[in-house]
């Protein structure tokens, strides 16, 4: 239950199985109110994140840190996963990076993560909460996470995991104000937001790889 | 899904090492071959003392962007997949190659994924002492810019964009002025367009969105994204007063008004149908007292196999009209 570099990777690891199992339905949900791409665009980014981390083993140079994969993760994110999530995820994880430069994550630690990558997307993507964005997914995760700083690191982030999960499904009924999705106006209630959906799945996965060490 | 493609996932890199091919001398493509990331810039460089122009945005739109590289158009074109906007490592070497010591007008259709991979780019890039200013196309009448929205889309007006930037580039305007044509274009360019049935992206290989046969999408992106709304299938005349009638009222058209119409082609509409639209938009304007001076018909800016069109309208005056008529000789626009 060690929150360091091999649960990052592990993470990761996590995460591109997530995703390439949901590729079709975040690509469905997206084909509803977006352009139709996020399922593949997230399985091509994630995909080229884990092959990256292959090529980068953790007994080079000096010790890994939680931060300097989540910054691996965030430059090869930034590169090869493009549309609007491309920047965003890249963002959150290049800011989480800079506030877990340590070995190891405590609760306290795993909440910093959290409002880091939350501040990241809010700042690049010009969003705020209830957009239908995935913003409405991070929100709560930070939210439930502060709420239970004092618990140990893998009970926060299976709060904010859940959190997200829930403010992703919660995204059905709202009305898309920014992104694509606010192009359709009213006929984008109805449907989960993708980012918001994806997001759900990366911290889910961030919980497995936790449970799992 | 029938398409003329050996690898859905090769798609891009394999139209580009063909636009190359058949383009040589013309335009130099770079990353092919997983060489490094796409992107294409004019052959023999830029012109030293120049103002350098960049675009991009998603592959699917050819010819838009890499088919206006060349002489009084575009210095650099950055492709990213297939409706997904380019990453930062592909956008920021285009802004690199396109520097000659004047700096660079980057042209950013308004779309949320765009102007986020744009805006990191270029901190990236001024971060190597370029001097970079951004212009945001945004002409689709279809969305209303407020509070509610990502604001408008850019879509067919960024060719007039691209074409008239690029003659105040050569011209010899300054990075301040080339900015300047570039933003009076967009405030007086206008466009609306509708679908007669959807695009498939080829690596999802299905429609992007299900239109039935006797509907229509009026309001459509380029992005293979739906509309405003969607309506039963119409006459040729009835479509075309939907597309005109938004632009001009939004750019408050009138008797003396000297305008350039172009009607572009999404991709599946054969051009014998774009001159339909266009004859019945030119009697629509006209019947406003509206001169068409200038006139602009094919695909340009498509999305895929889409059929359908739209309509830009460009309030012109002297000086725009001047630059539009100056030369140019890129891939797909040449005069």
């Amino acid at each position: 239950m060690t929150l360091d570099a091999a649960w990052a990777r592990r993470w990761v690891a996590e995460a591109q199985t997530a995703v390439a199992a949901a590729k079709d339905d975040l690509t469905e949900l997206d084909r509803q109110i977006g352009d139709g791409d996020h399922g593949v665009n997230m399985d091509r980014g994630l995909r080229a994140v884990t092959a990256k981390l292959e090529q980068t083993p953790p007994d080079v140079g000096d010790p890994e840190t939680v931060g300097s994969v989540l910054k691996l993760v965030a430059t090869t994110l930034m590169s090869t996963v493009g549309g609007a999530a491309g920047p965003l995820y890249g963002t959150a994880f290049l800011r989480a990076s800079k506030v877990t430069a340590r070995p190891e994550l405590d609760a306290p630690g795993v909440v910093a993560l959290l409002e880091a990558a939350l501040e990241g997307i809010a700042a690049r993507g010009h969003a705020t909460g209830g957009e239908k964005t995935m913003v409405d997914a991070w929100q709560p995760a930070v939210d439930a996470a502060e709420a239970l700083s004092g618990a140990d690191a893998t009970a926060v982030l299976r709060a904010a995991a859940e959190a997200a999960d829930a403010g992703a499904t919660a995204t059905i009924p709202l009305v898309a104000t920014k992104g694509r999705a606010s192009y359709l106006g009213e006929r984008s209630a109805g449907h989960e937001d993708p980012g918001a959906r994806s997001t759900a799945l990366l911290l889910r996965a961030a919980v497995t790889a936790a449970e799992a060490g | 899904m029938k398409k003329l493609l050996d690898d859905p996932d090769n798609a891009v890199e394999d139209s580009l090492s063909g636009f190359a091919a058949a383009h040589a001398g013309e335009v130099e493509v770079h990353g092919l071959g997983g060489s490094g990331p796409h992107f294409v810039t004019r052959s023999g460089g830029p012109v030293t003392g120049k103002v350098g122009l960049v675009s991009g945005g998603g592959s699917g739109h050819e010819p838009l962007h890499a088919g206006f590289v060349g002489d009084g158009m575009l210095d650099a074109a950055v492709p990213g997949a297939v409706f997904t906007s380019p990453t930062p490592d592909q956008i920021v070497p285009a802004i690199q190659a396109a520097d000659a010591g004047a700096g660079v007008l980057a042209i950013v259709k308004n779309y949320t994924g765009d102007i986020l991979n744009f805006e990191t780019a270029v901190e990236l890039a001024e971060a190597e002492d370029v001097e970079v200013a951004t212009v945001v196309v945004n002409d689709d009448v279809a969305v209303e810019d407020s509070l509610y929205t990502a604001g408008r889309r850019g879509v067919a007006g960024t060719v007039a964009v691209e074409k008239i930037a690029g003659a105040a580039a050569v011209r010899g305007d300054d990075l301040a002025g080339v900015k300047a044509v570039a933003e009076r274009v967009i405030a007086n360019v206008r466009s609306m367009g509708v679908a007669l049935a959807a695009c498939t992206v080829p690596h999802v290989g299905r429609p992007s969105f299900d239109l039935g046969d006797d509907e229509i999408e009026v309001g459509i992106g380029i992005h293979g994204e739906p509309g405003r709304h969607r309506m039963p299938m119409a006459s040729a005349t009835e479509i075309t007063k939907l597309l005109v009638d938004p632009v001009v009222q939004d750019l408050q058209l009138g008797q003396g008004d000297r305008v350039l119409l172009f009607v572009n082609g999404m991709g599946g509409t054969p051009q014998s149908e774009l001159y339909v639209v266009y004859g019945r938009a030119r009697t629509l304007l006209e019947e406003r007292g509206v001169t068409v001076a200038r006139s602009l018909v094919g695909n340009y800016v498509t999305s895929l196999e889409m059929q359908g069109a739209s309509v830009t309208v460009l309030r012109l005056d002297d000086e725009l009209e001047q630059l539009w008529d100056a030369p140019v000789k890129t891939p797909a626009l040449h005069w």
